[in-house]
């Protein structure tokens, strides 16, 4: 499994984010990830989490694949009881985040000074400091975590944890129940 | 506000939901509910395993049309029945699912018959849920009738842990319930029907497929009303087999891979094709990229996920087949004036002469078929298994209406036909239900004869006995280069285990014998097995091979 990144190997597929409302109960998560099993839909990415509401969850989830494809998962998602709402987010009017924490191996104080400088570039945080590691905090589009990485791998990447993404409209759209 | 149990309020909520009859059998899981059952009006049919309760109520659900109820206790009795909630999800079927549960504190710890029957049947139910409070009860049982019947129907199962069952809560009965994730269908849209109705009005040669959400939607005097303004031949799909009589002058029969030659023949010159209530399954297409390819197609489904799913189409309408069929026969109505052009009509006629009229006394499938058909009324029902026996029903048994032909179309479940022949007796038991079998498939559920027997519900199986599971048979001759493997079944007196269940054995070595036994069957009120021997090597014919398109079908 893909830990929520964004793939960029499979050629001529377009990336789509759909932002959900579900039950909030046990279970729902499986429901919904098991149907995209069974239905062979090519997923990068589910988060999950409570919404203002505590009936209600938020999901979102990303999927590549055809124009076609994206049609069938909406509907398919429809379908199934505990999913309320679904709407097919535009890019250009969607805010889209992840958070990573990053791990490395830093013992020299040389690579230390250059890791602080690239993580401030960067506008990340440093979380967490020991005398041989440093962790830290990256948020934003996927794109910019997938570049971040690229340059950690200068040093010993000890762990990678990356959210998946979530993803919001902007303005006063928004995803409400019908 | 009520003071009851769990299995109490259970009962109750059936009760309130018209719940007549539940197809069951119980163990440690589901006691209590068993237990308030007895002070219950709702029958109770105990099966003999719940895979066959499963396809009981199934069958039932079938030709009433209303919900049909079975019950399992946890663990085994839970898993038997997933092949029976499958089938039922594969074709739609509104199927309501008890079973019971470990207690609330067991789940988890592998305890006694524990099964995860809420992650096993999550892909194969419209909805599942399991009850955490009894208080839910009444509630639960309202919305699960709701999401299996309406919309595009499915089954529903409700899993109940055993403290849940003996927990006494105050209940409220509501009289509706809201399901906020249930998208109920919403109303044709009038502009596409127009758009609809004038492609079919400037057709040279428009054809009309029927599926089983014809059936579903009750939509057959639609259906026909359409096809007559049209003038143009109908032809189903094994679901939707019957939704137009099929002595009809318009039938041609069913489309696919055992389809009728005249409606493969037929479809595949179409120009505009209008589909209701069908997913263009793969045994309907064959080779679903070559299916129709120069035609417009015209697609309506409930369920708005089929539309363009399987097939590419030029309109497609979301909505009850009924609704849509009635506004689209209106907008057409509009449209057409004069005389339809009749030279499909003739052709037809023409191609129908040709076809089936061979008798003679020998006991081949098709003519055994079509003699069942003169020795049946018009409103008896016929359920089938799996295999040949199924394929040749579909070809040589003619059905008279939108119910009396019940099958297992998208599982393809051996063992489907006897159990749920005894559920539709049950739904329907004013006419004759007639289990078109094959010898390996009646193996796998006749134990049923037992509950067939013990209940009271007569019905009759029709065995063609070819001493083969006789449609791999056919494959491995034409595919395998006639290397049988696994195949020769030898099936034991069929005869003699009906007797020993306490039915009727009868075997029919001629058509006389077979007509006598038939007669026999039909004027008797005990369940009646007719074990005919078939040749073991005929083949069901035409078929159009795997991969292959409608217009390749070969032994026509
Ligand atoms: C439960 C199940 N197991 C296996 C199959 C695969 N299968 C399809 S047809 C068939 C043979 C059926 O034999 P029989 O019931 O004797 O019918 P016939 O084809 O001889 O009419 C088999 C094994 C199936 N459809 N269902």
């Amino acid at each position: 499994m893909q830990a929520g990144g964004y793939d960029r190997g499979l050629k001529g597929l377009k990336t789509f984010i759909f932002g959900t409302l579900v039950e909030h109960k046990p279970g729902v998560l499986q429901k919904v990830s098991n149907m995209f099993r069974q239905r062979n839909f090519n997923i990068e990415s589910i988060t999950v989490g409570p919404t203002e509401r505590g009936d209600i969850a938020r999901m979102t989830i990303t999927m590549r694949g055809e124009e076609e494809d994206a049609v069938q998962l909406e509907k398919q998602l429809r379908k199934l009881i505990d999913v309320l709402e679904v709407k097919l987010l535009d890019p250009s009017e969607t805010v889209v985040r992840e958070l990573a924490l990053v791990k490395v191996r830093v013992e020299d104080w040389r690579a230390r000074s250059d890791l602080v400088n690239w993580a401030n570039i960067f506008r990340s945080r440093i979380v967490d400091v020991s005398p041989d590691s440093i962790m830290i905090e990256i948020t934003g589009a996927p794109s910019k975590i997938d570049a971040f990485l690229e340059l950690m791998k200068r040093f010993e990447l000890l762990e990678v944890s990356r959210t998946g993404i979530t993803a919001m409209e902007r303005g006063l759209n928004r995803i409400g129940l019908k | 506000m009520l003071e009851l149990s769990g299995s109490k309020a259970l009962v109750k909520a059936l009760e309130k939901e018209g719940v007549s009859v539940i197809f069951g059998l119980p163990g440690g899981a589901i006691m209590p509910v068993y237990d308030a059952l007895l002070d219950s009006g709702i029958r109770h049919i105990l099966a003999r395993h719940e895979q066959s309760a499963a396809h009981m109520a199934d069958g039932y659900a079938r030709a009433s049309g209303r919900a049909g109820v079975c019950m399992a206790t946890s663990g085994p009795g839970s898993t038997n029945l997933v092949t029976g909630i499958a089938n039922a999800y594969m074709d739609s079927s509104p199927l309501v699912a008890f079973t019971g549960q470990v207690p609330k504190a067991m789940i988890g710890r592998d305890a006694f018959q524990e099964a995860d029957i809420i992650g096993i049947t999550a892909p194969i139910t419209k909805y599942n849920h399991q009850v955490r409070s009894a208080s839910e009860i009444p509630s639960v049982v309202k919305k699960a009738f709701l999401i299996a019947t309406s919309g595009r129907p499915g089954p529903v199962l409700v899993d109940l842990p055993k403290d849940v069952q003996t927990e006494v809560a105050q209940m409220e009965f509501p009289d509706s319930v809201e399901v906020r994730g249930l998208s109920l269908p919403l109303d044709p849209d009038p502009e596409l029907l127009k758009k609809a109705a004038e492609l079919l009005a400037g057709a040279d040669a428009p054809f009309i497929l029927a599926g089983g959400g014809v059936r579903i939607s009750n939509a057959h005097r639609e259906l026909v009303r359409l096809a007559e303004l049209l003038m143009a031949p109908v032809g189903t799909t094994l679901m939707g087999k019957g939704c137009i009589r099929e002595d009809h002058p318009l039938s041609v029969g069913v489309i696919g891979m055992h389809g009728s030659p005249l409606a493969n023949m037929l479809i595949v010159k179409a120009d505009v094709l209008l589909a209701v209530g069908t997913r263009f399954a793969d045994r309907t297409t064959c080779d679903v990229k070559e299916f129709c390819k120069e035609a417009k197609i015209i697609q309506i489904d409930i369920d708005p996920a089929e539309i363009g799913k399987n097939k590419r189409v030029h309109l497609g309408i979301e909505g009850d087949a009924r609704k849509a069929m009635a506004g689209l026969a209106e907008e057409l109505a509009k449209r057409l004036k004069g005389e339809r052009p009749a030279h499909w009509y003739e052709r037809i006629k023409q191609v129908k002469a040709k076809l089936h009229n061979e008798e003679g006394d020998g006991l081949s499938a098709p003519r055994l078929l079509r003699r069942l058909r003169k020795l049946l009324p018009d409103d008896a029902i016929v359920t089938t298994e799996v295999g040949q026996n199924q394929m040749w029903a579909s070809l040589h048994f003619k059905a008279y209406g939108p119910r009396n032909f019940i099958t297992s179309g998208g599982l393809g479940t051996m063992g489907f036909g006897f159990p749920a022949a005894i559920g539709a007796k049950v739904a329907r038991p004013e006419v004759p239900v007639v289990d078109i079998a094959g010898d390996g498939s009646f193996q796998m559920t006749m134990n049923s004869l037992a509950t067939s027997v013990s209940e009271k519900i007569p019905v009759v199986a029709v065995i063609l006995n070819n001493g083969m599971l006789g449609m791999v048979a056919q494959w491995q001759r034409l595919f395998f280069r006639g290397r049988y493997s696994a195949v020769e079944i030898k099936p034991p007196d069929f005869a003699k285990i009906a007797e020993a269940y306490g039915a009727q054995g009868m075997r029919a070595e001629s058509m006389e014998e077979f007509e006598r036994a038939v007669k026999a069957a039909l004027g008797s009120d005990v369940t009646t097995v007719i074990d005919v021997p078939i040749s073991p090597e005929e083949d069901v014919f035409p078929m159009v091979p795997p991969g292959c398109k409608l217009e390749d079908m070969i032994g026509v």
